[in-house]
């Protein structure tokens, strides 16, 4: 995927002040290969937290009684609260996509920082509460649930994290200079991935935590 | 956005072939059009489909090893060539080689050599994902490999049930390099897929609809979707197994509550979809060679196509057909008995397509067509050995039998080996501008198929005697004896045949030396990737082809008139490019995808002995990665050679396809797709172009 955040063609390019995105790149669909490929990159994701989820469900299921289990560790405030961080950060995603549309620069760079901020905020209320976890006494190899555990929400932090690096990235792009409402794109595609993730999150919360257990 | 730069079909036209070597990377561009560097960092599709086809071969010959020793252990009651722990080893690592380093970059060397020429394109979607593909593969098959040589390879069997793969039962190093291998190995498919699907859909030529065309364009499309989804599945397995391992968790720790199943459940997820990654591009290359060789458009398109779809989807809804024995309760086994004896209503329609398609022909059999039919063949036997799983009673009795062995090799290797070899045959021509020996080739298939049931048709016989698969070794009372010596020899003779098939590429390359070139279309074939040069340029077509019909190269030779009788109208080599095109901008080759492939095993091997290396492996990976993302995927025309093109008014149409949509927007833009139609009409009209006349 890493052709995705090639900011090239904003080098070569020599942007007249423009607006208006290329009406349609020459290809069959008209959709450029980049999209379909993430579109598609996604759909394969779709299957991995699948998978992930079903362990995860198929896991708690097999804890022994009496062993540490969700009741036993989950902060639900807390975590809605995260939640509620990681969801934000999906409307500045939407926001910064749109002020780069619209050539604003300045605008751009803040909501994509927002973005991350808000992103590293939920990555860091994650390790807080792995740590509150390995405190009580639930690590990850522990037992059956605190692996699964572990691993489900260990995958989508990296999830996040990695579209962290690719909002600074952009960012920095940004700064140099490389980016321009011609390849939008890039963070459109960007963004596809952050939303991915936030509903991926949307649907581990509920899952692992709103569940009763 | 950014890749849009990469699939022009515009030519430009006028100067010469350029291979930009401008340094807008972080290093120089690699140059040079031959030497082992042109090789090792080419993004060119056909070079990419060739290393795929000779590293797939390499390890045949490797899987290939390993079956005879297998079969020299079992020629005889207690035989003690091998130790029951070396024993445990060979056949895993024997399957192991087979499915993922022999069948699967097989098919992948089709899908990269054929698909872009099926569909009228100029690359894949993504040329340096592409070669990254090839390299993460081959990084992962020779990981694997290395086990070897370093405590033991793999002994849990190529399927890997945990927790008998974990670390109690199999303690040594093996299943790591298992674990992690194939999961590099399953990146590599996974990048492809993602890169291949993106190419069908988008490059498509002019008038190319998805249901013009060929019927391999559409087995290898359904492949690449199969794999798209299933290769997070066996991700996450392979994940959960390497953690269990690795870092102690308990997912399949059954003290701690775990459940066997698990495994099972999420390896055939994958691994039901797996065999029909296996066997669709040998359907592909079938429904090729037979209409081909029959004189005769493939029987019922629509039904092969569909027929590859309704496979594609009932092949995510049979996997516990493979464990029927482990207890997953009456109800689960009822409902995948039916699916799966379902399953086989497509997979005999495109069986009787085949037969339909070459009923009435002017039947040919060359050495492709022979082996087509012999995998048809083949693949039914097999076939209906599969459908009596679908009886559990029945499945019951067979599983892990020798009935079981019997019966996927007939399908892996008499169906999709011997449908891809008649592939080589079929395609070696195009390849490399020689054909391959018929004489040899003919021996060399009836040595293959007499040897081939040899081997596998005595093990139905042994399988129903109950000999158990994965024994390594047998009482001499148990009445095993004769099948399993008559097995052992058939095996022998199957590596005769292989050997013969390496021999005469050597005798065919010897003699091809001086003699006449094939041309472009030696076999009358119907595909668009016979409307080329053979073997293929670097840049495919010198021209935009407009489709207008399925089997369009052929339709442009041949008039069927009202009376249905068939009149050639033009000579293959009138119709077809001949690759003398100037000019055309292609994919710059990269250093890049080497880099990322190579840090990948660095990680791996470091997972198992010592996390600094994985922190050098994560190093090497992000540097390749940083090198890519600041690397254009190829110099834009402002930085390169051919800057003077713009004089050339045709220039233009190249021009915006260069810069990609980005500097393509500008007045270049918009005429982009008429011009390209106004060149490629001009081809239909006949005769070398608009690039004469500059």
């Amino acid at each position: 995927m890493t052709d995705v955040a090639d900011p090239t063609p904003a080098v070569t390019t020599p942007t007249d002040a423009g607006h208006a995105a290329p009406a349609h790149p020459p290809t069959t669909t008209g959709l450029t290969h980049n999209k379909v490929a993430m579109w598609l990159f996604l759909g394969s994701e779709c299957l991995l937290f699948g998978a992930l989820i079903a362990v995860y469900m198929f896991a708690k299921s097999r804890l022994p009684a009496g062993e540490i289990g969700p009741n036993d560790v989950f902060d639900i405030p807390f975590t809605s609260v995260s939640s509620f961080v990681l969801l934000m950060s999906s409307l500045t995603m939407v926001l910064a996509l749109s002020a780069l549309n619209r050539g604003e620069e300045r605008n751009f760079r803040i909501w994509i920082v927002a973005t991350a901020l808000l992103g590293g905020t939920f990555i860091a209320g994650q390790v807080y509460e792995f740590t509150v976890f390995v405190d009580l006494g639930l690590g990850y190899t522990t037992n059956i649930f605190g692996s699964a555990f572990f691993t489900l929400t260990g995958f989508h932090g990296a999830h996040v994290t990695i579209g962290i690096v690719m909002l600074m990235s952009a960012l920095v792009a940004s700064l140099r200079g490389r980016l321009s409402p011609r390849n939008a794109e890039t963070v459109e595609l960007i963004g596809l991935y952050w939303h991915f993730v936030d509903i991926v999150w949307i649907l581990i919360f509920t899952i692992i935590y709103l569940f009763p257990q | 956005m950014t890749t849009t730069s990469e699939p022009p079909l515009q030519l430009t036209a006028g100067e010469q072939l350029v291979r930009p070597s401008t340094s807008l990377g972080v290093f120089s561009r690699p140059t040079g059009e031959t030497g082992w560097k042109s090789w090792l960092f080419t993004v060119d599709h056909k070079r990419i489909g060739i290393m795929y086809g000779a590293a797939a071969l390499l390890f045949l010959v490797i899987g290939g090893i390993e079956a005879l020793l297998l079969r020299l252990q079992l020629a005889v009651p207690g035989g003690n060539v091998l130790s029951e722990d070396a024993y445990n080893q060979v056949f895993t690592m024997h399957g192991v080689t087979m499915v993922f380093l022999v069948i699967m970059p097989m098919a992948a060397a089709f899908a990269n050599y054929l698909l872009p020429l099926q569909i009228g394109a100029r690359d894949v979607a993504f040329p340096r994902l592409n070669a990254f593909s090839l390299w993460c593969f081959l990084a992962g098959g020779i990981f694997l490999n290395t086990s070897w040589f370093l405590g033991g390879a793999p002994d849990g069997g190529w399927f890997g049930y945990a927790p008998n793969s974990g670390l109690v039962y199999s303690p040594s190093h093996g299943m790591d390099f298992y674990a992690l291998g194939l999961q590099i190995a399953g990146i590599a498919s996974l990048v492809s897929a993602i890169n291949l699907i993106t190419t069908v859909l988008n490059m498509r030529a002019p008038g190319m609809s998805l249901f013009r065309m060929p019927v391999l364009s559409w087995m290898l499309l359904v492949v690449q979707f199969l794999l798209l989804f299933a290769i997070p599945v066996i991700t996450v397995a392979l994940f959960l197994l390497s953690f269990d391992r690795l870092f102690g968790a308990n997912f399949f720790n059954v003290e701690a509550g775990a459940d066997p199943l698990l495994w099972q459940h999420l390896f055939w997820i994958f691994g039901h979809p797996e065999v029909y990654i296996l066997i669709l591009p040998a359907f592909g290359i079938m429904s090729e060679v037979i209409p081909v060789f029959s004189r005769k458009p493939i029987f019922g398109y629509p039904f092969m196509v569909f027929s590859g779809i309704a496979i594609g989807f009932m092949g995510w809804g049979v996997w516990a057909h493979h464990m029927f024995t482990s207890g997953i309760g009456p109800v689960s086994v009822a409902v995948f008995s039916l699916s799966t004896m379902f399953i086989a209503v497509p997979t005999g329609v495109k069986i009787l397509n085949w037969l339909a398609t070459m009923w009435g022909g002017r039947l040919r059999f060359n050495t492709a067509m022979l082996y087509s039919v012999g995998a048809v063949a083949m693949f039914t036997i097999g076939g209906l050995s599969g459908v009596t799983h679908a009886i559990s009673p029945a499945d019951t009795q067979q599983t892990d039998t020798y009935y079981i062995v019997a019966h996927f090799h007939y399908v892996i290797f008499g169906g999709s080996l011997m449908g891809m070899l008649s592939g080589f045959y079929f395609w070696w021509p195009k390849a490399f501008g020689y054909k391959l020996n018929e004489k040899l080739g003919k021996i060399g298939f009836w040595i293959l198929l007499i040897g081939f049931n040899l081997t596998f048709g005595p093990m139905h016989i042994l399988g129903l005697q109950g000999m158990s698969r994965r024994i390594h070794s047998y009482a001499a009372d148990s009445g095993f004896n004769l099948w399993n010596m008559v097995a052992s020899i058939g095996a022998f003779v199957i590596a005769a045949g292989v050997l013969l098939f390496f021999w005469n590429i050597g005798v065919s390359r010897r003699r091809a030396r001086g003699s006449l070139p094939v041309g472009p279309d030696p076999w009358d074939a119907r595909g668009l990737e016979w409307m080329t040069a053979s073997p293929v340029p670097t840049h495919n077509f010198d021209r935009d082809i407009t489709v207008t019909r399925q089997d369009e190269f052929w339709h442009r030779k041949w008039r069927i008139g009202t009376d249905g009788k068939v009149t050639r109208i033009a000579r293959a080599e009138d119709v077809a490019h001949d690759g003398s095109a100037t000019g055309v901008h292609l994919p710059s080759p990269s250093y890049w995808p080497v880099v990322v492939a190579l840090g990948l095993p660095l990680v791996a091997y470091g997972l198992i002995y010592n996390l600094w290396i994985t922190g050098i492996g994560a190093l090497v990976i992000l540097g390749g990665l940083y090198g890519w993302v600041f690397e254009p995927p190829d110099d834009p025309e402002d930085h390169g050679h051919d800057d003077h093109h713009e004089a050339d008014p045709s220039g233009e149409a190249g021009n915006g396809a260069n810069g990609g949509g980005a500097s393509g927007n500008g007045e270049g833009e918009p005429a982009d797709g008429d011009g390209a139609r106004q060149l490629a009409a001009a081809g239909t009209s006949g005769g070398p172009v608009a690039e004469a006349q500059p």
